[in-house]
């Protein structure tokens, strides 16, 4: 089946909205750095407009938008093609991009009286590249190009880490870039091979010639090593939390919540739509199992950090987990494929709910910051007085990540497990409850100290600009209402109930207090507690303060060069012999 | 077995990718990782100019698609070491070291416009 390689109505507005970026950063540098942040603005809002035309061209079309670049049908042109999925990313990558050029107008101004600060100049050009690039991610049709994607992704996303050119970020941003580099050479050597074998690299052209063989295992197993590198999951994750928490928090939010989406969605490509009755239920399994891992070691290794920043670092470790959970439940044991459905669905959703809240949990960190002069957890009582609205974006970022009604993370979480339970997968369906507890338990726990009464000889808070607090905020909001989406998409509205109904309260309650539990169980250290409570807690950590500083331990391990290098190129094997044994 | 030329340069491929990822995994100095990288990258390039070979099946002397995907591949590669050396370069003059082990993980660091005068200067004409 050869599909049709030419241009649908809309499909010009694919290449415009992955050059509008491109060219603001090119207009940018030419203007210079006065006006860099004009231009991003410009940029942003047109970059917005194009996002939404795209979103409703393809309803229009109820089909996927194609553009055949320079009218050169694959396989020798490129083609762009945007199916849901992609145009769901690109519009909630808008929308996020949005509600962080808001934030960082502050942040990034020029100061008065200079012709330009290197700074704020380096961060719009790098915001409209990081954009650009995502884009590109989400609309290629083709192997290579997707490459390139995934590399000028890096690119943008390195210097971010290291904008304020201190040892300590830089040396973060050179592990950063030299692990992806690594990363991103395995999945080229993997193009490689899947060019010698099929003569092609257009996705459309390849599902139907791929054939099982060990060239293709091997080229799948390796671009899948690299790309998890690049995604950061367990235990490929050295670079993420020194990178993610060092970094400035309008950049951080551009990390977390955005870059590490491009790689993930990658692995969608390749697993769903080049090669889906290739790679086999349990190389699926072992991708969920790492996933599992990082939620459990992110999760409870946040809960016994100091810092803030840190803590949502660990915490975006533990959610990138939460998202490969879909791979085995995407599996249609019928036909042995992997398929569009309600698994990859919940997947999107997840990583659209995490992009949006994490992006606020990291705005309201830098807020927090800016408030309290540090950001040290023990400290943070007296800030909810000082500025609410950002500890209210706060608690509704980490309460829509909880997965509770009516956040796009419990629908996402309602899919998966319908889809575990068709399937008969009940060990996911513990993970992800087990998960959705974590969550709660890092969450309840900066809750508490943010709401703590402030000491009666504690430094004042400042207060923080409004704009900012409102940006933080509505991008919390999205995330929260994001579960409403099931109005309107593909999704039965029968999984959406009344938030205030026994069954659904009842639920949202035992998460938080399944939560709270493990926060007294983890938390290192803890915030004060009555008297009674103290002591029943203190007992039962005598056994969970040890098991979490193993976990630190051996987070620590892994995150040492060589043996994150070794582990990269046994996740390969692995994945290799899983994929070969399948058949 | 007969050797042709083929084979051989995907051989040496091959053995250049390896070479590249012990230096990667197991040198602990930036810059040789970084041109350990070089290495696999060359490696890459190099098996995939002997696919191109191989690939030639219309009476041409090479399938030219991947003699284009190549130069693309090196110019990132290129783009690539360019980043990871300035990175590196600054993190000397910066630390007067190189190395990139560290333990602790870097601490949540200031904002990089000081709060007071990015809010005094906010000129919000153009945007």
């Amino acid at each position: 089946m050869i599909p049709d390689a030419s241009t649908t109505p809309g499909g010009w507005l694919l290449p415009l909205a992955i050059l509008m970026p491109f060219v603001g950063v090119l207009a940018g540098l030419a203007l210079g750095g006065r006006h860099a942040r004009s231009v991003a603005m410009l940029t942003i809002a047109a970059g917005l407009a194009a996002a939404i035309a795209i979103a409703s061209a393809a309803l229009r079309m109820g089909d996927s938008l194609v553009y055949v670049l320079g009218g050169w049908s694959p396989p020798l042109g490129i083609a762009l093609r945007a199916d849901g999925i992609a145009v769901a990313m690109i519009v909630a990558v808008a929308v996020v991009i949005t509600g962080i050029g808001i934030y960082a107008r502050t942040d990034f101004a020029t100061p008065r009286g200079v012709g330009e600060a290197r700074a704020p100049m380096l961060y719009w050009m790098l915001l409209l590249a990081v954009w650009g690039s995502l884009n590109l991610v989400f609309v290629s049709g083709d192997l290579f190009t997707l490459y390139v994607a995934l590399e000028l992704l890096t690119f943008a996303g390195v210097p971010l880490v290291c904008l304020d050119g201190k040892g300590e970020t830089l040396r973060a941003a050179l592990r950063y870039l030299v692990y992806a580099l690594a990363g991103s050479v395995l999945y080229l050597l993997g193009v490689v091979l899947l060019y010698a074998q099929y003569g092609t690299l257009d996705i459309a052209l390849l599902a139907p010639r791929v054939s099982p063989g060990a060239a293709t295992w091997t080229a799948m197993a390796m671009m899948t090593a690299g790309l998890l590198a690049k995604t950061a999951l367990f235990p490929l994750h050295l670079w993420l939390p020194p990178a993610h928490a060092g970094a400035p928090p309008a950049a951080s939010a551009v990390l977390s919540a955005l870059v590490v989406k491009g790689s993930f969605f990658i692995v969608i490509r390749l697993w769903l739509d080049v090669a889906p009755g290739l790679v086999g239920l349990p190389a699926a399994q072992l991708l969920a199992g790492l996933g599992a891992a990082a939620i459990l070691f992110g999760s409870v290794i946040a809960l016994r950090q100091a810092r803030l920043k840190l803590l949502i670092a660990y915490s975006t470790l533990a959610q990138i987990g939460y998202l490969f959970i879909m791979f085995p439940l995407a599996f249609d044991g019928a036909t042995g494929m992997f398929v569009h459905g309600d698994a990859l669905n919940a997947g999107i959703l997840q990583a659209i709910s995490h992009a949006t809240a994490k992006a606020a949990m990291f705005m309201a960190a830098g807020l927090v910051y800016k408030s309290c002069g540090h950001d040290r957890i023990a400290d943070l009582a007296g800030i909810a007085r000082a500025s609410p609205l950002t500890v209210l974006t706060f608690v509704f970022g980490g309460v829509a990540l909880m997965g509770v009604l009516p956040s796009g993370a419990y629908l996402a979480k309602k899919l998966l497990l319908a889809a575990a339970d068709g399937s008969g997968q009940w060990w996911w369906e513990s993970v992800l409850v087990t998960g959705g507890l974590l969550t709660t338990s890092y969450v309840v726990l900066v809750a508490a100290q943010m709401l703590r009464r402030p000491a009666a000889d504690a430094p004042p808070r400042a207060s923080v600009p409004r704009p900012q607090e409102l940006a933080a905020l509505a991008l919390a909001l999205c995330s929260l209402a994001l579960g409403l989406t099931a109005v309107f998409g593909p999704v039965p509205s029968s999984f959406l109930g009344n938030p205030l109904a026994p069954k659904e309260l009842g639920a949202t309650l035992m998460t938080i207090a399944g939560g709270t539990v493990l926060a007294l169980l983890f938390a290192s250290p803890l915030p004060p507690l009555p008297a009674a409570l103290s002591a029943v807690a203190s007992r039962s950590r005598r056994v969970t303060l040890p098991l979490g500083a193993v976990l630190e331990g051996i987070d620590a391990l892994l995150r040492r060069w060589a043996v994150a290098g070794v582990s990269l190129l046994l996740v390969a094997l692995a994945f290799g012999l899983l994929m070969h044994g399948d058949v | 077995m007969i050797v042709t030329g083929a084979t051989l340069f995907g051989l040496v491929a091959a053995g250049l990718i390896g070479v590249g990822l012990y230096g990667l995994i197991v040198n602990p100095q930036p810059l040789r990782k970084i041109l350990a990288f070089n290495v696999i990258g060359s490696g890459v390039f190099l098996l995939f100019g002997v696919v191109a070979r191989r690939g030639a099946a219309l009476g041409l002397g090479g399938d030219p698609v991947p003699q284009a995907l190549l130069i693309t591949g090196i110019v990132v590669a290129f783009s690539a070491t360019a980043l990871a050396v300035t990175v590196l370069l600054r993190l000397f003059e910066e630390t007067g070291s190189t190395t990139l082990a560290s333990d602790a993980p870097a601490v949540a660091s200031e904002p990089v416009v000081d709060a007071g005068t990015g809010t005094a200067a906010l000129p919000t004409r153009g945007g």
